[in-house]
């Protein structure tokens, strides 16, 4: 019974990561009907900035920060440069340009950190302080995706900017004709998720260290569990995220073994998908002849 | 819907490519045989996959999986049990025809996203599936199966790999051929309509669901046909050979090609196969980062794919020469 | 002085134009309406107004600026408000929310408040519905949304898209009074596209008569209004 809590709880704390990236996932395809399959690398580059911050002597949180920041303004300039080009282009095309930006992040990464494996550093304690469960670095990780998603719906909820965000995302003629800029909203769009994804990354390059391709996994588990919650639904993402971490944890530690866990979590997913087509959380289609 | 109609022109460039393609192997390298091999088994797989995304407007991100069961049932077959390899190729056809066609069934009830996730997940289980300890027996595990290549029948006298060569263009100029007669006959302009209005598609009388599985068999079964003939041309399968990597290198063949184009697909073949080279040669240090950026250009260049830019640029230059020729005959008058 | 000045405007969609060398002004403080049947291009003056159409050729001044080429979020700041076709409603956003998108542009906290409460004495129902979904309104209220919207962004020129279309007449008669009501207190100039040619010519001092995307007819709305064509072709007796 101990060693299944124990699984619950860090599943649990992996499903918070898998949350806050389908969150971003969710932010970009509310407002472009696009899902970004870069966001993950996107992510990794940030981890990849914070660690050369570390290494180079800034204190943990001072890093973090930064890297936050930096990641804002990296999404926002993709999205600006790169992303609006396309902005008409049939879906296949977008998805052609996520995977162009998805192969050059990566190799990027890899040219200029090289591919070998990183320790990167928890700023939380090592003894656990949660009792038995649950590590300290897990309740770390799941108490900063709460302050992360609590801080991101009071943003949207509260502030001008985020109304402005929202109106854009549901109807961006109607916006323009508010005088919005939906341009930039679009841009404001990509940074924050941008930003989220930096965190995510932070929070779990820990558990599976760092390297080039520690995200092509979490973001499968991401888009998974975005699609669960209903693509365009962010309380489904966070409830998918936690699914979606428990569900993989339990399959690997009790049903299939690790080898085959990624396969049958997936399998599951879209066994729940052919049920339930829009997902769990999704509004269902209405379609117009 | 351009290259789907015959007029003389377009006739005469077919000929002319098919001849050209006839002579390649008797001007270039073993090698250089080989990688262009390769691109007809890309072509024919591409052609499946336009087929039912390009065509139909179903996105499969797991054409890699269907490519490899056709590999891995042309080496069983060959390794296990002595068939020959021409043998193989219509039988791993078939069997992947049934697996499109059963995957094609619960498909039905994903849309966009969704199913392309599902395809996904397909791809990317395979590798993992090969690998799995109950199958080894077969598959060889994460050891693979080597087979070998086939000498030139009849005695002819060329090398293997030109025989092979050959042996591929044929089947690809044949899976060709039925493709443009399915495309351009009412099965392929239901295709299309399913794509572009389901709803009106179904109320003209289309069975819908009939057709999405048939395209997705169909479209499986073309890609095992390529696996099969990439199994032997490489004469070596393993698991690692059909990561998911390879399924998104379809999709990028494809749209790169053109989508819904037929003869996109050996644009988006000829992409795949050299591209990649090429990147490698421009940069050794990050060669994935070249192949990246090659993509946003094309796709910054051609947003309509290779098909849509040679078709435009064909517009405009026949366009052109017929402004010359009125101006020329107002002239005489 | 004219508001707004348009001449030899030209715009459509794809490669064929729907609208030809299209003229037309609205007065400072004016009402003027342009009247056509279906299809005749009164949604594309609008559009093309507003910067939403790429095709959009001609000369277009907005209170001595020309705008053509514009941004549509640029011309709206100089104050134009749009009540566009299908009202444009944010369906997801409660009512207030909606109010709050019109006003986004305005950092005169104090002017927007006595703004809300000026919208909410023009049409009460929405101050009833105003924590509610906009999705969940019904058409008209929908319509009186469209309209407080626009009017949050506090603008020099209103353009409104057939507000009466699909609503019943009672609501229609409503809405045309509190149109009247804000041109004279808030002396926002409008311009006026409509299908019911009656309706809109009691309102409007200027007319015009759109037919396939040429202005065939304009003159005060009276004497329009007197015209045996317009008559015949317009209102029906």
């Amino acid at each position: 019974m101990e060693a299944f809590l124990h699984q619950v709880f860090s599943g649990l704390a992996n499903g918070a990561i898998y949350a806050s990236l389908a969150l971003a996932l969710v932010m970009i395809y509310q407002s472009t009907h696009h899902i970004n399959f870069a966001q993950g690398e996107l992510a990794m580059f940030s981890t990849y900035l914070a660690w050369a911050m570390i290494n180079a002597g800034l204190p943990y949180w001072a890093a973090f920060g930064l890297t936050v920041v930096a990641s804002f303004f990296i999404g926002l300039i993709i999205e600006r440069a790169i992303v609006r080009r396309v902005a008409d282009a049939p879906v296949l095309t977008v998805v052609v340009v996520f995977i162009a930006l998805l192969v050059i992040l990566n190799s990027v990464t890899g040219w200029i950190f090289t591919y070998t494996i990183k320790v990167f550093p928890s700023p939380f304690p090592e003894e656990p302080l949660f009792g038995p469960y649950i590590s300290s670095h897990e309740a770390g990780v799941v108490g900063v995706s709460i302050f992360v998603l609590v801080t991101l719906f009071l943003f949207f909820r509260f502030t001008p900017l985020g109304l402005a965000m929202r109106a854009t995302a549901e109807n961006a003629v109607s916006s323009r004709l508010a005088g919005i800029r939906t341009g930039w909203m679009l841009a404001l769009g990509w940074g924050i998720a941008a930003a989220i994804g930096a965190i995510a990354g932070m929070m779990v390059a820990p558990i599976v260290y760092l390297d080039p391709n520690m995200m092509s996994g979490i973001l499968l588990y991401a888009i998974a569990a975005a699609l669960m919650g209903g693509i365009d639904s962010p309380l489904g993402a966070v409830i998918g995220g936690l699914t979606v971490g428990v569900l993989e944890n339990i399959m690997g530690a009790y049903v299939v073994g690790t080898e085959l866990k990624l396969t049958v979590a997936l399998v599951v997913i879209i066994g729940v998908l052919i049920f339930k087509p829009t997902g769990l959380f999704g509004r269902s289609f209405v379609t117009r002849v | 819907m351009g290259g789907l109609y015959v007029n003389r022109t377009r006739l005469i460039l077919v000929a002319l490519v098919v001849v050209l393609a006839c002579a390649l192997p008797f001007v270039l390298s073993s090698y250089r045989v080989f990688q262009f091999n390769m691109v007809l088994v890309y072509a024919i797989v591409l052609l499946g996959l336009n087929m039912l995304t390009g065509f139909n407007g179903q996105i499969s991100l797991g054409h890699g999986a269907f490519y490899a069961i056709g590999a891995y049932v042309a080496a069983v077959l060959m390794d296990h049990w002595g068939v020959p390899y021409w043998v193989t190729v219509p039988v791993a056809g078939v069997i992947c025809f049934i697996a499109g066609f059963l995957f094609g069934l619960p498909a039905l009830r994903l849309h966009g996203h969704y199913l392309a996730l599902a395809t996904f997940a397909l791809g990317i289980s395979m590798p993992q599936i090969l690998k799995y300890k109950g199958l080894e027996e077969w598959t060889g595990g994460v050891q693979g199966i080597v087979i070998l290549k086939p000498e030139a029948p009849f005695g002819l006298n060329i090398s293997q790999d030109q025989w092979l060569y050959l042996f591929t263009l044929i089947i690809a100029l044949v899976m060709f051929w039925l493709a443009w007669n399915l495309l351009r006959g009412r099965i392929g302009r239901a295709m299309v309509a399913i794509r572009d209005h389901p709803i009106a598609a179904e109320a003209m009388g289309i069975d819908v669901a009939a057709v999405k599985t048939l395209t997705f068999g169909v479209s499986a079964l073309y890609a095992g046909v390529g696996g099969a003939l990439g199994a032997i041309v490489v004469q070596f399968v393993a698991p690692d050979s059909f990561v998911a990597l390879v399924s998104i290198t379809f999709l990028i063949g494809i749209v790169i090609g053109g989508l819904a184009s037929i003869s996109g697909v050996i644009y988006g073949a000829l992409f795949i196969q050299f591209v990649p080279n090429i990147a490698d040669e421009i940069s050794k240090a990050a060669p994935w980062a070249v192949y990246g950026l090659f993509l946003l250009a094309f796709i910054f260049l051609a947003p309509a794919g290779i098909a849509g830019f040679v078709r435009a640029l064909w517009a405009r230059l026949t366009t052109g020469s017929t402004r010359k020729k009125r101006a020329a005959q107002t002239q005489e008058t | 002085m004219p508001i707004l000045e348009v001449s030899g405007l030209c715009a459509g969609y794809g490669a064929s134009d729907v609208l030809h060398d299209v003229s037309f002004s609205v007065e400072q403080g004016g009402i003027t309406t342009i009247l056509g049947a279906n299809g005749a291009g009164k949604t594309t003056v609008l559009r093309a107004l507003c910067g939403m159409l790429r095709s959009a050729r001609g000369s277009i001044v907005l209170d001595q600026v020309q705008v053509n080429g514009k941004a549509t979020e640029s011309i709206v700041r100089l104050g134009v408000g749009h009540v566009p076709d299908g009202r444009g409603t944010f369906m997801n956003l409660t009512t207030e929310e909606n109010l709050r998108v019109g006003a986004m542009t305005r950092r005169d906290k104090a002017a927007v408040a006595a703004d809300f409460e000026r919208v909410f004495s023009y049409f009460p129902r929405l101050k009833e519905r105003r924590h509610q979904q906009a999705g969940t309104l019904s058409g008209g209220e929908q319509q009186m949304l469209a309209i407080s919207r626009a009017l949050m962004l506090n603008p020099r020129l209103l353009l409104l898209d057939e507000p009466s279309f699909g609503l019943a007449p009672l609501v229609v008669q409503d809405i045309f009074r509190i149109m009247r009501t804000i041109n004279e207190v808030q002396k926002v100039a409008i311009l006026l596209v409509e299908q019911n040619a009656s309706l809109a010519l009691d309102l409007a001092s200027t007319a015009y008569i759109l037919e396939t995307g040429r202005v065939v007819m304009s003159g005060p709305a009276h004497e329009l209004r007197e015209a045996e064509s317009v008559r015949k072709s317009y209102l029906g007796y």
